[in-house]
């Protein structure tokens, strides 16, 4: 038996969090240290896992099977397609730098009991929600799959929370009820997704008999198993529903303001770089292979909501106050193209899509974690308590215009090459949608664009005067993003050959063709 | 009269009557049951003769000893094959021997092992005039605040009969998934009832409140009760016989020999549905299903906590049990009759228990309102009617009493100057103060709540399963539906407890001995790995799952 590696990358930071969170309450620095190398050893784990997969070969690589609950016709079923392998790198590249980027935010304000270790907690949950995050790529058994899909909840519950902003506008006290509110809103909406989910995992059990995707798939393929047309399109809208809630896709969006307004900076990118990535990959790889036809049944709906996800998303972008939520509202828009990518059926979107999630997360992280240290600076996340800050910072302003740069999609950073392909495959099937979305472009200059020329132009404001520029943390944090969105800019071919094979299988699952250019068509 | 007639009379009273046969009594299949009585009456006896001082121990010892041999003695019967080849009927037909009464019994056994660690627990209130005190009344006979009971008090008296009575009251529930026969179902009831009633009203503290749950317990119960046995007096009209084997083979048309005093009644379906639904009705009402819940969140509240915890786990366990075997041993050919009805009582208990708990302000009276939801969910397993069905039923049950007995152990843990802080306010800030007492709480709610790597979500997954195969389909999404209005309350406590500031005249949390830590750490352990590796317990399960005739 070969050497688990898929189990190991997941196992890594969950014994991480068991270790960080068992630190002695005095010893907060030493638990950071910890939470840092764990993530980076899960990084060189990851980094492991892409160069022994070969894009090239089989579906599912590395994989791993063994029995798990057979009562529930359960196994243990790992294996990573290209797009899993790029997601899996995604999250083990991110999680350091939010780590690094958090590594103040959880120190304990009073010194309460000598048993509270907020600071343990924090990194602990971090590396939980990764050790979820990454099984759930890996996962090939819809059940296990589902397991962690509603398990990382709860730390991430914790995390939005129990733990703010330093400075709040209007104290303490309303923040904790303000962030209390913002984390149950999110576990609920996830919570009823994952729920209806449930059902739909029932439902699929009692028609296939067992949860291995690869032999719902093949059984589906070969015909072995049949769906009545109405059976698989109410299983999945079980799924997709769960997964719509998490990416998230208006009209199911309205908790990620709220959990990335209150969230601190880092944990907000661990929600919408991270966490809600889950939601996109999984209608990518179950409700795509499961129910190919039910998608195509259901496309043009999804289109549509997608489509006013990212205008709708957009246009609220523009009239935020509120720096966090702006992002937030930003990062809906995104989601849409992302979500139009995947359900425009062609291989460009699909391909589009699938770097999209991951530049998605490499640009919001990168816009994020700088505005995070811009609000830590002043204390507050209203737009108009800034101005003029590239005078005092131009570090920290150059890194925030690329970041926000990046998320307008500027050519030459990363998210304009998976923009481009998304809008590109939409358009080629459904032009009209496809005109529309680019509407999602022109709003995007606007809300980033303005977000900079109102807190970093102008005059110097009486309170950021005397505003520090970047420290060597925050450096450190931002440059290697900063690198890796001008290089995937340039030159996207390492992901994109990743991620290429395993979009065409997919494409395939769903019997869908690209469309031929009308003059080939013509002949 | 005749001299021959004379005659006659003295030689037809002379003829050798027809001798009583001695019943056959398997004494090894019924050990478990036998110790745990024996045990019972051994404790009353050392009530009478034991100095008061030393009693507490030897009541403690003997009822760990005897719950614990008794389960020995269950584990080797299954290990013997007479859960599954050599299952069987015992004691001339009252007593059923089989995987699923094996199961339970263990169950009931290990949940009333952990409630006497609770029972026993006395480092929880300040010792009162230097006597360590329990969780009872000094004398539960003297009247709340009157002189005898500030005398019994200053004596340093605790109740020790608790212990007993607890034996008593797990005798009763081993016999009674296992009862074979409507009488003994009905004995059965009576034994495992009337103990808890009077464990419900001997709480040391709030003991009016306690008196007064134990007063409605009794009342609805013996209500409850009544119904039971009018509903076996109709059965035993519709069938000639109060045997479980008999009644299904009348129901089934395959009876034998008609007793000729019965034929006018026997067979008439309106005895039968009656007859059946009245019986069902008592279950019901023990198992706290919606529309026969009204006692529980009152009595839930007002029992001394360790016996909440224990009545919510083990009674729930036995009442299902009698329920299975009822439904799928007596009444399977009525099947197009109840199952519609329980479909019904299956939604309004998922439905009502979880929309009703999100009012509650008191952290006992919300546990009793999430019992009832559960109730419901298991109801979900009783209604798929297949041997997947019970098995998962048997799952869920055991499940669920470690996660409840460790959850009303943790109330008991969080006190403050009028004893246990049960209203739902005091409980904020709680993660703060001691992170570790609430996060195993958190533990358990998220158990209750069915959160995925917790014993609860196996179980509803078993539940949700069988009832998904045999077609209700409905009663799924209706269940998935409820778990998410009950996951906000069980939310709504965890928000109380890490993200409220903690209020300065607080609760604090007592350092239990380590029976309560027992208890406690027995339950997060089983809720983790019954959430994380299930297999080997469904396995249990499910070879439990077919129940002799």
């Amino acid at each position: 038996m070969s050497f688990p590696l898929l189990t190991a990358t997941a196992v890594l930071p969950a014994l991480g969090a068991i270790a960080t969170a068992a630190v002695p309450a005095a010893k907060r620095t030493a638990a950071k240290w910890l939470a840092l190398i764990v993530s980076l050893g899960t990084l060189a784990l990851a980094v492991t896992v892409l160069m022994r997969f070969d894009p090239g070969g089989a579906r599912y690589q590395l994989t791993e099977s063994h029995a798990w609950i057979p009562e529930f016709g359960v196994r243990y079923e790992l294996g990573v397609d290209g797009i899993a392998v790029a997601l899996i790198a995604l999250t083990a590249v991110l999680i350091p730098f939010i780590i690094l980027a958090g590594w103040h935010d959880a120190d304990p304000l009073e010194t309460g009991s000598k048993r509270w270790r907020p600071t343990q907690g924090f990194f602990a949950l971090i590396l939980a929600v990764e050790a979820m995050v990454i099984i759930s790529f890996e996962a090939t058994d819809v059940f296990l799959f589902y397991i962690f899909f509603e398990a990382m909840l709860i730390p991430m519950y914790f995390l939005i929370g129990g733990f703010g902003d330093r400075a709040h506008e209007h104290g303490e006290e309303t923040a904790a009820t303000q962030r209390s509110y913002a984390a149950v809103k999110f576990l609920l909406y996830n919570l009823v997704g994952g729920l209806i989910m449930l059902a739909a995992v029932i439902g699929l059990y009692v028609v296939a008999g067992n949860f291995s995707l690869t032999e719902i798939a093949e059984a589906r393929a070969n015909g072995s198993l049949h769906m009545a047309t109405s059976t698989e399109r109410w299983l999945f809208l079980g799924f997709f529903f769960a997964f719509a809630v998490k990416a998230p896709l208006w009209p199911l969006h309205t908790w990620l303001p709220n959990a990335m307004g209150e969230a601190t900076a880092p944990v907000a990118v661990l929600i919408t770089a991270v966490v809600d990535k889950v939601g996109t990959f999984a209608m990518l790889r179950f409700c795509l292979q499961l129910f190919p036809e039910a998608s195509k049944w259901a496309t043009p709906a999804i289109l549509v909501l997608a489509l006013i996800s990212i205008i709708y998303g957009a246009l609220l972008a523009v009239g935020q106050r509120d720096i966090k939520r702006l992002v937030a509202y930003a990062s809906i828009s995104h989601f849409g193209f992302i979500i139009m990518g995947i359900f425009a059926m062609t291989s460009q979107g699909q391909s589009g899509a699938t770097l999209y999630m991951v530049n998605h997360g490499i640009s919001t992280a990168a816009l994020m974690l700088v505005a995070g240290f811009l609000i830590s600076r002043r204390g507050s996340r209203l737009i108009a308590d800034y101005g003029g800050v590239q005078k005092v910072a131009p570090v920290l302003a150059g890194t925030f215009l690329i970041g926000g740069l990046a998320t307008l999609s500027l050519p030459g950073l990363a998210p304009f090459v998976s923009e481009f392909l998304v809008l590109v495959g939409t358009f080629s099937r459904y032009p009209v949608i496809g005109i529309i979305a680019t509407l999602g472009i022109v709003l995007a200059a606007l809300y980033t664009l303005v977000l900079y020329q109102r807190t970093m132009t102008g005059p110097v404001k009486a309170e950021v005067a005397h505003m520090p520029d970047l420290r060597v943390r925050e450096l450190v944090v931002v440059a290697p993003l900063v690198v890796l969105l001008i290089f995937l800019g340039v030159y996207p071919k390492p992901v994109t050959d990743i991620v290429n094979p395993a979009v065409k299988q997919t494409m395939s699952d769903v019997h869908k063709k690209d469309p031929q250019p009308e003059v080939e068509a013509a002949k | 009269m005749s001299a021959p007639a004379v005659h006659s009379l003295w030689t037809m009273a002379a003829d050798p009557i027809e001798k009583i046969q001695a019943p056959k009594i398997e004494y090894g299949q019924l050990s478990p049951t036998l110790i745990v009585i024996g045990a019972a009456i051994l404790g009353v006896l050392i009530e009478a003769f034991v100095p008061r001082r030393s009693r507490y121990y030897v009541q403690v010892f003997v009822a760990i000893v005897a719950l614990a041999a008794s389960f020995a003695a269950v584990v080797g019967l299954a290990a013997g094959g007479y859960g599954t080849t050599k299952a069987g009927i015992a004691a001339m037909g009252a007593i059923a021997v089989d995987g699923p009464a094996l199961f339970l019994q263990g169950t009931i056994l290990l949940a009333g092992l952990l409630g006497v660690f609770t029972f026993a627990e006395r480092r929880l209130d300040p010792a009162a005039h230097g006597k360590r005190v329990d969780s009872f009344a000094a004398q539960a006979a003297s009247v709340p605040g009157s002189d005898s009971e500030k005398a019994a008090v200053k004596a340093g008296f605790t109740t020790t009969e608790v212990f007993p009575l607890l034996l008593f009251a797990i005798g009763g529930m081993l016999i009674f998934p296992a009862a074979n026969d409507l009488l003994t179902l009905f004995i059965a009831l009576e034994v495992f009832s009337l103990p808890l009633y009077l464990l419900c009203a001997v709480a040391r503290r709030k003991r009016l409140i306690s008196q007064e749950a134990a007063v409605k317990y009794f009342l609805l119960g013996a209500f409850a009760s009544a119904f039971t046995l009018f509903g076996i007096a109709l059965l035993y009209g519709y069938a000639g016989s109060v045997s479980y084997a008999t009644i299904a083979q009348v129901v089934d048309g395959t009876v034998q020999n008609v007793s000729p005093a019965l034929a006018g009644t026997m067979g008439n379906d309106a005895l039968l549905l009656v007859g059946g639904a009245m019986v069902v009705m008592g279950l019901l009402f023990k198992v706290g299903a919606v529309p026969f819940h009204m006692w529980t969140p009152d009595v839930y509240q007002g029992a001394p906590t360790p016996v909440t915890g224990f009545m919510a786990a083990a009674t729930k366990v036995a009442a299902f049990g009698a329920l299975l075997r009822l439904l799928y041993v007596v009444l399977p050919g009525l099947r197009w009759d109840w199952r519609p009805v329980m479909w019904a009582v299956a939604i309004v208990t998922m439905l009502g228990g979880a929309i009703v708990a999100i009012t509650q302000t008191d952290i006992k009276r919300l546990l009793a309102y999430s019992s009832i939801a559960h109730a419901g969910f298991i109801l979900a397993g009783v209604i798929a009617t297949s041997p997947d069905g019970v098995s998962s039923v048997l799952f869920y049950l055991g499940a669920y009493s470690f996660v409840t007995i460790g959850a009303f152990a943790v109330v008991t843990l969080v006190r403050d100057a009028g004893g246990e802080a049960t209203h739902l306010s005091k409980w904020a800030g709680l993660g703060r103060r001691s992170p570790l007492v609430a996060a195993v709480f958190a533990v358990f709610l998220l158990a209750f709540a069915g959160i995925p790597l917790t014993s609860g979500f196996a179980g509803k997954f078993a539940v949700f399963k069988a009832a998904a195969e045999s077609g209700a389909g409905a009663i799924v999404v209706i269940g998935v539906i409820s778990s998410a209005i009950a996951a906000f309350f069980y939310i709504r406590v965890i928000v109380l407890m890490f993200f409220s500031q903690p209020r300065p005249e607080g609760p604090t949390v007592a350092v239990p001995s380590p029976l309560t830590m027992t208890a406690i750490g027995v339950g997060v352990a089983v809720t983790l790995v019954l959430g994380v590796a299930p297999q080997y317990f469904l396995d249990l399960a499910g070879q439990a799952g077919v129940f002799v005739r």
